[in-house]
């Protein structure tokens, strides 16, 4: 996983509440291959009518936003259907971060584990930033992970949490897996312990 | 004193193998369950590196999603991108030594019926696939929950997941359902309720009467559609329904095994003074049949609820959500959803595939006609065959519905059924998201005998206005 430490770029402001995974990648793509990329289902029925031509009055198409690498968003993005390949679809089309009040659970686990920095922010600063960017698509902002902030100029800089492993893992890009191998030792015990209390699991 | 603890403290306490500084524990994982929905290089990042599967053995899979329903099999001229799919997880049990019941075995069928059928699903367990809608297997008193492709490949190497621990929620249903009222329209009333975020870091616990009094099906149907209100999972304790349902299943302990084990099942029931971080009550009596009109489960309304108005709602993100929703399914503010003409009907998915759901639409349709194209795609080929056994396909067929082969089929379309681009479908499925059942489909999800009357209809109707079933007696 490609690893996350600092980010400086425009925002695509992308309201609107319950974004489910069906709409950020429509299930009739679900199928492609990894390798392929997934950028181009992105947003997919939201950005192309029936013909495959842009949406000029959709936010993604709007020039301005082209080169937008953070992704602010509503509140519960990414809900319903577990499909990493939602987050392949945002992380391939070049986003590294998405910054919402909050998000689905399984989004939020699955954008962990794939470099792409889900960032929790309260509503009304939420708002602040979409009202920003939509004043201003040049507005840039800056994600710093270290020091866990998002900053833009002129404005008090806003802190965010995050689980510390996690923020670990992202900061040098491995994944967990490794890690808990490391512990085989404990889960085979566990499964000892298991075995003699639960026979019939 | 020993602490009061809820079912889900109790289940969840059972699995920890480790916990970290930073708050997350090592939560082990007794069952992995597996779709045909796995992208090809999801096993082999983890299998490439040398690393074994830990135990095969606790793995089962079976192929749904991209299946065709009108037979079983893939011919030469099929979609190559859907044979691919259902070949990856063949290739994956293969590998693994993992359990498949592929396309050739009448157990294959939807994971979430699959699971509980075979009596894989116990209570007290925890259980993962990379499925949102694994919440379903917690009517059994399981922690069950969907998982990405990136934490499948962690329990294939591990047999265990890094989890935060989510709160609890308790929501406490008493009253009896009215005839009519099932299962799947108390899960819509309560989504609508609390909303598609309503339980989101939370797992929920269903409790009081209206759910002591249900089935397991009808249990199953209500924990299935928890990760629509944003649940972590949703939970039900295990009591002798659950228990009786568990005897005799294939793969359920037998003997003086199982007997130890209903001893500790009983155990599991949230003990009197234990806190939730939430509680939410809800009447039973109070519920009519539910009806979606918009594009979330939340959209969800009394059959004899009128659509809203979305210049009627203050808040600006759900009054934009509404005009835009209604525009979609091409609905007015105001309007009646009975005697809405449909275009199709769909019964069937993880949500309403089950017997019971046939039965209860059956006992709809029994002696009429469809008057629009209407499928049923039993949940599983056991399920089929039941329904087979007692005659419930001849009422199918004679009443003009297809009578197809299990899967997913229709509630996400993706193996070539679909709902046609514009089509207005009364669906017992979970999801009526846009373009959901097809590009420009729009969907109303709603109950087996809601959908039933309107296949025979060819509208949106009242099910408690229909003439009386011919044989099915209405129960909470
Ligand atoms: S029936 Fe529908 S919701 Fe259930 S597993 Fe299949 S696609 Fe998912």
């Amino acid at each position: 996983m490609e690893p996350f430490e600092r980010l400086e770029a425009r925002a695509l402001p992308m309201r609107g509440a319950n974004i489910d995974t069906d709409r950020i990648l429509p299930s009739r793509f679900m199928q492609k291959p990894r390798a392929d990329g997934f950028g181009r289902y992105f947003f997919h029925d939201l950005r192309f009518d029936a013909v495959g031509a842009e949406r000029p009055d959709y936010i993604v198409n709007n020039p301005a936003h082209r080169d937008a690498r953070i992704l602010i968003a509503g509140e519960n993005f990414g809900c319903g259907s577990s499909r990493e390949q939602a987050v392949y679809a945002v992380f391939d089309y070049g986003f590294r971060a998405v910054v919402a009040p909050s998000f689905g659970d399984i989004f939020y686990a699955n954008a962990l584990k794939n470099g792409l920095l889900p960032v929790v922010l309260p509503g009304m600063e939420i708002e602040a930033l979409f009202a920003a960017c939509e004043a201003d698509p040049s507005t840039r902002l800056a994600i710093d992970l270290q020091n866990l902030r998002v900053s833009r100029s002129g404005q008090p800089d806003l802190p965010f949490a995050i689980d510390d492993f996690n923020r670990q893992l992202l900061l040098t890009g491995q994944d967990e897996i490794a890690f808990t191998l490391g512990l085989a030792d404990e889960i085979s015990t566990f499964e000892e312990l298991r075995r003699a209390h639960s026979a019939w699991l | 004193m020993a602490p009061s603890l809820t079912l889900f403290d109790k289940v969840w306490n059972d699995h920890v193998v480790t916990q970290r500084g930073d708050g997350q524990t090592l939560l082990y994982v007794d069952r992995l369950y597996v779709a045909d929905d796995i992208l090809p290089d999801v096993f082999p990042s983890v299998l490439d590196r040398g690393v074994p599967m830990r135990r095969p053995e606790r793995s089962f899979g079976t192929p749904d999603h991209y299946i065709p329903t009108t037979k079983r099999r893939f011919d030469a001229d099929d979609d190559a991108e859907r044979r691919g799919m259902v070949e990856t997880l063949e290739r994956t049990a293969a590998r693994t030594g993992m359990t498949l019941f592929g396309l050739d075995d009448p157990r294959q069928g939807i994971v979430h019926v699959m699971g509980p059928e075979q009596g894989l699903t116990l209570p007290g367990s925890t259980i993962v696939c990379a499925d949102s809608h694994t919440s379903t297997h917690g009517a059994f008193g399981a922690f069950a929950f969907g998982i990405g492709f990136s934490e499948l490949s962690h329990v294939v190497a591990t047999q265990s997941l890094w989890q935060r621990r989510p709160g609890t929620m308790r929501i406490r249903i008493e009253g009896t359902l009215s005839p009519g009222v099932c299962a799947k329209d108390l899960i819509l009333a309560i989504i609508g309720r609390i909303g598609v975020g309503g339980a989101a870091g939370h797992v929920i616990e269903y409790a009081g009467g209206a759910i002591a009094r249900m089935s397991m099906e009808g249990r199953m149907t209500v924990c299935n559609m928890s990760i629509e209100a944003g649940a972590r999972g949703g939970m039900i304790a295990p009591d002798e329904t659950t228990i009786a349902y568990l005897a005799d299943r294939p793969f359920a302990p037998k003997g003086v095994l199982f007997d130890k084990a209903a001893a500790a099942w009983r155990r599991l029931a949230s003990d009197p003074q234990a806190r939730f971080d939430r509680e939410v009550a809800l009447d039973a009596s109070a519920l009519s049949p539910m009806v979606t009109w918009g594009t979330t489960p939340e959209d969800a309304i009394g059959i004899d609820e009128l659509v809203p108005d979305p210049d009627l709602i203050v808040d600006l993100v759900r009054r934009e959500h509404a005009r835009r929703a209604l525009a979609y399914m091409g609905l007015s503010p105001g309007m009646r959803l009975s005697g809405l003409p449909v275009d199709c009907v769909f019964i069937g998915s993880c949500t309403n595939g089950r017997i019971e759901d046939l039965r209860e639409a059956a006992a709809v349709i029994a002696g009429r006609k469809v008057v629009v194209p209407s499928f049923v795609v039993p949940g599983s080929g056991l399920v089929k065959r039941q329904a087979e056994a007692e005659g419930l396909d001849r009422i199918f067929k004679e009443a003009g519905f297809a009578w197809r082969e299990a899967g997913c089929s229709m509630c996400i379309a993706i193996n070539g059924d679909a709902v046609p681009a514009g089509q207005r479908c009364a669906a017992t499925t979970n999801r009526n998201f846009v373009n959901r059942q097809g590009p420009g489909a729009r969907t109303h999800l709603l109950s087996p005998a809601m959908a039933a009357s309107a296949a025979v209809n060819g509208c949106l109707t009242d099910i408690r206005q229909q003439p009386a079933p011919r044989s099915f007696a209405w129960s909470a």
